[in-house]
């Protein structure tokens, strides 16, 4: 198994798949968790970390996934190899710019990664398509319990894990989901929206790249505190508030665009279009851009079957006739997402490219996804 | 990389344009980003946290009235100054040393919390076990008197009374 496996498809959690995937592209779950009886990562000799990566190493290989893993001895591969993890959000940025002996178990479908010696000594996570949270709390927690039956893990009764930032604390759970919200920004609710989360003590990053915010449509929504409350409660409040709520909101938002500001709406999807089947160099945020109108688009006729000018010249762009080819299309354009971007369109490349090559590439493989020359 | 703005700060987000052929990259710090309108505010970032909470903390010999040497953890040798600079702590047993500065930040940081609730490893002695079960069920009181859901806490009530008379009460 090697990297370029990887990279001529997309991962499973972005296949378009899963419940309410059409705002809730996927979710995941990730635990901080240290050793007892050794310093955190960052106060670590090399000799300390090199035997904590060989034990958890060790671990997390003979866990049953149901899946093959693979190891990848995140300080001695390339630079170009890190950055394609980490655009695949199979290991965090912080442990591809990191430093010393780390790595990384990964199941070949890529719905598990475990990273050793990142900020702490081991950091699991399980991503899956949609809204599926519950089932991601359900195995990550059998995971946790079979490691945690192998190895002793740093903990006390007043703060439970301990983690080498005291905002982890506690359960050490971060919960995040990741939505694709176009019409909010389109319709000037985006502010409201990060407004209304904050007073939730929820985090909201961009993704796909970092400070993207405005460019990509994509936001990941995660919760702070972990000390405190259970696992539970905060799944149970993701589930139950947090995601129903951000997704009425976005489909009002999408309704509004088709009343009255259709123009608005319109004019959007057109000129994604028009520019994404002609441009000759764009940038990995520009297209990203726009390649989420499109997505908009499509969604919006599969889910509320709407039908403007712009929209009509879209499905016939896509060739959507049954309803099964808008999930064709939602898969085309997820992978486009995923497929263009930089260290991607490198390793599938089979050499590293500068800059204004990877732009003329990108322009071109979404040119001829989109049936032009 | 700095700011292109500001010309102070780093620059943590990167955009590419490309107009007519040309490729031109800026280089904002989040603040100058957010008032040109290009990235959304997002939550306080922790490092924001943990410089506007130990800027506003005295120093550690104020603190505690030790001495530097007096302030360094025995274990890894980690100083409450470093924290500072990096944001982490150097070992499990900083939790306890430096408990006294930390406990405001961790109080932040948690929305006011800073008791364990949720997952305990299996190998932990069951009278810790217990002991969180109960920070569990004050939780789930208090929120329940909060939602105003007096049936359900009502069985809460009843499941402490029940834990403290049923099991030998251990010290807490
Ligand atoms: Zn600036
Ligand atoms: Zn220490």
């Amino acid at each position: 198994m090697k990297l370029t496996d990887f990279s001529k498809d997309i991962n499973e959690w972005l296949s378009g798949s899963g419940p309410m995937s059409d705002i809730v592209i996927s979710s995941r779950i990730r635990l901080a968790r240290n050793l007892a009886g050794h310093s955190f990562v960052s106060r670590c000799s090399v000799e300390e970390k090199t035997e904590i990566l060989s034990q958890l190493k060790e671990t997390l290989m003979s866990i049953d996934l149901g899946d093959k893993l693979i190891y990848v001895s995140v300080d001695e591969t390339s630079d170009l190899s890190r950055d394609f993890l980490v655009e695949r959000h199979l290991i965090s940025r912080h442990h591809a710019m990191g430093k010393g002996p780390r790595g990384a178990v990964i199941a070949c479908r890529e719905f598990f990664t475990g990273m050793i010696n990142e900020e702490d000594h081991l950091r699991i996570q399980v991503l899956k398509p949609g809204c599926q949270l519950s089932e991601c709390a359900k195995l990550i927690n059998r995971i946790d319990d079979e490691i945690e039956s192998k190895v002793e893990y740093a903990f006390c009764s007043q703060y439970g894990y301990l983690t080498a930032c005291p905002t982890n604390l506690g359960s050490g759970i971060r919960t995040s989901v990741m939505l694709h919200l176009p019409a909010l920004k389109m319709t000037g609710h985006i502010d409201k929206f990060l407004a209304a989360a904050k007073d939730l003590n929820l985090a909201v990053r961009g993704l796909f790249g970092e400070g993207t915010e405005a460019v990509s449509d994509l936001y990941q929504v995660s919760n702070q505190v972990t000390l405190g409350v259970s696992e539970a409660s905060i799944i149970d409040d993701f589930e139950k508030r947090v995601i129903p709520e951000i997704v009425d909101y976005e489909i009002s938002a999408r309704k509004t665009l088709l009343g009255d500001q259709v123009n608005t709406l319109d004019d959007k999807i057109s000129r994604a279009m028009a520019l994404l089947q002609n441009a000759h160099l764009i940038s990995s945020q520009e297209a990203l851009f726009l390649l989420s109108h499109l997505r908009l688009g499509i969604n919006m006729q599969k889910y509320l079957g709407a039908s403007t000018p712009a929209i009509d010249k879209l499905t016939a762009l896509f060739k959507i006739e049954a309803p099964e080819d808008r999930d064709v299309s939602i898969t085309k354009i997820n992978r486009l997402f995923m497929l263009t971007l930089p260290a991607h369109l490198q390793i599938n490349h089979g050499k590293s490219l500068d800059p204004s090559n990877r732009d003329a590439l990108r322009a071109k493989i979404i040119r001829s996804a989109l049936g032009q020359n | 990389m700095q700011c292109q703005i500001c010309s102070k700060k780093t620059a943590t987000i990167h955009l590419t344009e490309i107009t007519n052929g040309v490729r031109t990259e800026f280089h904002f710090c989040e603040q100058c980003a957010v008032q040109q309108g290009i990235a959304a505010k997002s939550q306080i970032s922790v490092n924001e946290l943990l410089g506007n909470l130990l800027a506003s903390q005295p120093t550690d010999d104020e603190l505690t009235g030790l001495t530097e040497s007096e302030t360094t953890c025995p274990q890894c040798g980690f100083q409450l100054s470093q924290f500072r600079k990096e944001g982490v702590l150097g070992c499990p047993n900083d939790y306890v040393l430096f408990e006294k500065a930390l406990l405001p930040l961790i109080e932040q940081a948690h929305n006011g919390k800073t008791r364990h609730c949720g997952k305990v490893p299996a190998r932990v002695p069951q009278d810790v076990k217990n002991q969180i079960a109960r920070a569990n069920l004050k939780e789930q009181l208090k929120s329940a008197v909060k939602l105003e859901d007096y049936e359900r806490a009502a069985q809460l009530r009843d499941k402490l009374k029940q834990m403290a008379t049923g099991k030998k009460p251990s010290v807490s």
